[in-house]
């Protein structure tokens, strides 16, 4: 079984490296989907490029929410900003509520075409996942570790940095995990905004009715993210083993 | 060495403690007993700061609590609670040294004190200090919950219920050697608990608090021979009043000359479970041997009995 | 000083309100109320709240605005706070209905007023007000459908007596009229039946592989491969299959199945679907106490009633929770569906990002929030019950 999932996650990577090195080896197998004399690979932009553009908005609009998300996660859950945990845990509800599309295609009059209205969507968009696993996290703290540690006589800092922190950790890469699939699918959306990511391969496809660009697009989105969203959950098990849950 | 002076806590309108004064001896045991609700846990948590009091003080060997900043005051304080809170991301061994390191000790300071501690608590430091508090049973928890209070070498050792969670055996395991380490350590341990046998087993003194009013501290005997109120009568139960009385002492100081036959009894038994013996075997007396088998004489049924009388003192 | 001194001082500012009340008034302030321009694609020219309003009308909208603030920053109960906070957005809507009559001349029908961030953050801290009072209050479900009601029947009024007409969202609208309804209708007939299938499908999967342990990894690994593929790229890939359906099988095309249009918009989001119904399906059902069903099992019951009197109720309010999400993910993603040809709000969404018209854009992404808000408040209404119940 695992040694199964390993064969799939390197085949996967195998391919989707060959893909984006050198994308006219597929040329023959895609031939078929195209439209009579239409090209069966997309050539019009190197797609190494979109990628690389791809996952460093998603992985800049991640990073983005989650010190967003943790900065309000954290206020929220020290004593001084408990007052406005209910109006947050409200706010992220209900911004739950606006459709990725909505919130690009409203960043764009004020920041123009392109990758910056993306990465604003992006990152408004991956601050609810990262919050509301967080303040679960930091909140599923049991009583007894927290009266331990305050009575062992760690300061409040020292309570968050080295007890909190550490054992919400699962958690809140768990979030960071959803935030970053979001951000992938969403950055696709991006395209129709001009931003230069793989989903300018998917909207080119529609545009000119040509399946063989919609297949490798959405087969190299959806491998990306599947493989970014695999290494993450590793990344989270890791976590929660040391966090003494494993 | 802990002085408590008309310490009041209250909650708007809610007196949870209300004005307790307490003067605890340097090495004592002081359990504090009453129902749930009677503001014992608050009364311990203002001891380490974890409450703040709304009006009164308390003194630790003549030093004002006030004087130093929560987190350090707690420090020097040792603190075991019920689910010992072990920090489930840190093993053994860090868990143990969390104050030390707080207190900035080197580090073979530390790892010799964490192994002193595990050693001293049954754990093999080889074996345990590298594991995670999950790989551990109940009541390996909470000896090293009780290991981690004693890391720094605490003054004063606070515990709120730290055997609650425990199964009967190993609850009984557990007080035996708190009884022996603190003899060993000196330390004064001042102990929440609602569990009567605890409390009359381990302390050298009772507290009895009642609606957030200290209402009697004493000795074990005079609690329970003269309690100051009802409420103080009730808790130790009418019907069981006697026989924990008889639990408080061994039968060495009721042995006299004589001859008896049957099943011996140790000179260090307590009297309860003489007075068992005697009842279940259907005798009048038995004799009662030293610690090396030598006989010391006989216990009968009849002092046996006398002894359980509240009004023979 | 101890915190039974903090408690009895006499100033204690509420912190929420503070906050909010510096937004607003900041926004108010500081920001553009209006943003007005010549025609709908050029640059929009700022207007401040007095530049924009009549004196008296500006002067009116200061005060009232003020005196929500005070409110908010005041210990006043949540029943006042959400009182000054509904005061403040009619307020401060209703002004912003009179903005283009001021701003513009009459007559002028190329001329767009649009609400600046000055408006949108005075807007949202009264929002948020109202929202922290009504999570204060604590309401049941019923009291907060209820006041979902209320807040529909105010917004409607606001729409219907004209006073808001001449904003350009609704300049849009008025255009539009007629496919504006349309649109409403594909959405929602895209949104609810494409989760009302994944319904269909999913809760009987859910069900089986609850059941059938051995296949419930499986299944769920597949599901959340699909959820990966891009919406744009799934929508794209049925295409193709759809279209070769229609053309193959005789009926086919007249029962509305089709390349392009709403037949793959449909079957991707029943697709995106599946992955949340079958999982809240399985955590639901996996939710009831092991000892609850020992005890069920021992009083005799057989698999079938454990799962419909035991496991089944008990699920419920995770099951309902994950209908939320389901439906809200299906209202946002059916804006996509218009890149296919699909129809719904998106239309306007994307043809508005096509013409760089901000208004067009709103026309069509205000309507698609309302709905997923209406969605969320009362599957979270139903999922409360039915924990309560449960």
């Amino acid at each position: 079984m695992k040694a199964a999932a390993w064969t799939l996650r390197l085949l996967t990577l195998a391919l989707l490296a060959v893909y984006l090195i050198r994308p006219e080896t597929f040329a023959a197998a895609l031939a078929p989907l195209a439209p009579a004399g239409a090209p069966a690979v997309y050539t019009q932009s190197s797609v190494l490029e979109l990628a690389a553009i791809h996952v460093a908005i998603a992985a800049v609009a991640t990073v983005l929410a989650t010190a967003a998300a943790l900065a309000l996660a954290v206020f929220a859950t020290r004593p001084a900003g408990s007052a406005f945990l209910p109006l947050f845990r409200s706010v992220a509800n209900a911004g739950q509520t606006f459709p990725p599309v909505a919130v690009l295609a409203i960043a764009v009059p004020s920041v123009g075409f392109g990758e910056a209205p993306t990465l604003i969507a992006l990152t408004l968009y991956g601050v609810l996942p990262v919050f509301e696993n967080a303040l679960s996290g930091i909140e599923g703290v049991s009583p007894a570790v927290l009266d331990a540690a305050r009575g062992a006589g760690l300061s409040p800092r020292q309570e968050l940095l080295e007890v909190e922190l550490p054992l919400a950790l699962p958690a809140i890469l768990s979030g960071v995990r959803l935030s970053a699939v979001i951000a992938l699918s969403t950055a696709t959306i991006g395209s129709t905004v001009a931003a230069r990511t793989l989903g300018e391969v998917v909207i080119a496809g529609l545009a000119t009715n040509n399946l063989a660009y919609i297949v490798q697009g959405a087969a190299a989105i959806a491998a990306l993210t599947v493989l970014i969203s695999d290494a993450l959950g590793a990344l989270e098990r890791w976590a929660a083993r040391r966090a003494g849950r494993g | 060495m802990i002085t408590i002076e008309r310490l009041t806590k209250r909650y708007d309108d809610d007196v949870v403690v209300d004005d307790v004064s307490l003067e605890i001896a340097e090495g004592a045991i002081v359990a504090v007993v009453g129902a749930s609700g009677s503001g014992k846990t608050t009364l311990l948590r203002m001891i380490n700061r974890m409450v703040e009091p709304t009006s009164g003080r308390v003194l630790i060997a003549g030093e004002d609590t006030r004087a130093t900043a929560p987190h350090l005051l707690r420090r020097s304080i040792g603190y075991a609670i019920q689910g010992h809170g072990l920090f489930p991301h840190r093993t053994i061994a860090e868990n143990v040294a969390t104050t030390p390191k707080l207190l900035g000790w080197d580090k073979a300071r530390i790892e010799a004190r964490v192994d002193e501690l595990l050693s001293l608590f049954g754990l093999e430091p080889a074996i345990y200090g590298p594991r995670r508090p999950h790989q551990l049973s109940g009541g390996q928890q909470q000896r090293v919950g009780v290991a981690r209070a004693l890391a720094a070498f605490p003054r004063v050792l606070l515990m709120d219920e730290p055997f609650g969670a425990l199964d009967p055996i190993v609850r009984a395991k557990a007080q035996a050697d708190l009884r022996a380490i603190q003899r060993k350590l000196g330390v004064t341990v001042v102990l929440v608990t609602h569990d009567m046998d605890e409390a009359t087993s381990l302390a050298d003194r009772i507290a009895i608090m009642e609606r957030g009013r200290l209402v009697q501290e004493a000795t074990p005997v005079e609690v329970l021979t003269h309690p100051a109120t009802q409420f103080a009568a009730d808790m130790f139960g009418a019907d069981e009043r006697p026989f924990r009385l008889l639990s408080l002492k061994s039968v060495a100081d009721l042995t006299q000359p004589g001859e008896a036959g049957g099943e011996p009894i140790a000179a260090d038994a307590d009297r309860r479970e003489a007075l068992a013996a005697l009842l279940w075997s259907g005798r009048a007396a038995a004799p009662v041997t030293g610690a090396g088998g030598e006989r010391l004489g006989i216990v009968t049924l009849a002092r046996l009995v006398e002894a359980a009388a509240a009004k023979a003192r | 000083m101890t915190p039974g001194a903090i408690e009895r001082s006499a100033l204690r500012l509420d912190r929420v309100g503070a906050t909010l009340a510096a937004l607003g008034v900041g926004g108010l302030a500081l920001g553009p109320f209006v943003s007005a321009r010549p025609n709908r694609i050029v640059d929009g020219v700022p207007h401040g709240l007095f530049e924009a309003l009549p004196p008296s009308l500006a002067a009116f909208v200061a005060l009232v605005a003020a005196a929500a603030a005070l409110v908010a920053l005041s210990q006043a109960p949540p029943v006042l706070r959400a009182f000054a906070g509904a005061a403040a957005l009619a307020c401060l809507t209703l002004a912003l209905g009179q903005a283009p009559r001021h701003l513009t001349a009459p007559g002028d029908i190329y001329a767009r007023v649009a609400p600046g961030w000055g408006y949108w953050l005075a807007g949202f801290a009264s929002t948020l007000l109202i929202a922290d009072a009504l999570t204060r209050l604590r309401f049941r479900p019923l009291a907060r459908l209820a006041a979902l009601v209320i807040a529909g029947l105010a917004a409607a009024a606001a729409i219907g007596s004209g006073a808001l007409d001449d904003l350009s969202i609704m300049k849009e609208y008025a255009i539009r009229a007629t496919s504006f309804w349309a649109e409403a209708r594909t959405h929602l007939a895209l949104a609810l039946g494409s989760v009302a299938a994944a319904l269909a499908i999913g809760a009987p999967l859910g069900v089986a592989v609850h059941r059938v342990t051995a296949a419930r990894g499986p299944t769920l690994a597949v599901l959340t491969v699909v959820q990966t593929i891009p919406s744009i790229a799934l929508f794209g890939l049925l295409i193709a299959p759809l279209a070769w359906l229609a053309r193959t099988i005789p009926g086919a095309a007249e029962i509305g199945i089709a390349g392009v249009g709403a037949a793959p918009a449909f079957v991707a989001l029943t697709l995106y679907a599946l992955l949340p119904v079958v999982g809240s399906v399985v955590s639901g059902l996996g939710a009831a106490p092991p000892p609850a069903i020992d005890a069920a099992r021992g009083a005799g019951m057989t698999d079938w009633q454990v799962l419909a009197q035991i496991e089944a109720p008990l699920g419920a309010p995770t099951f309902l929770s994950g209908l939320r999400v389901v439906t809200v993910q299906n209202i946002g993603l059916t804006t996509i569906a218009a890149l296919v040809g699909g129809g719904g709000f998106g239309t306007f969404v994307f043809q508005g990002v096509g013409q760089t018209a901000i208004d067009l854009v709103l026309l069509g992404a205000v309507p698609t929030v309302a709905l997923s808000f209406v969605a969320a408040v009362v599957l979270d209404a139903a999922s409360e019950s039915a924990g309560a119940h449960a």
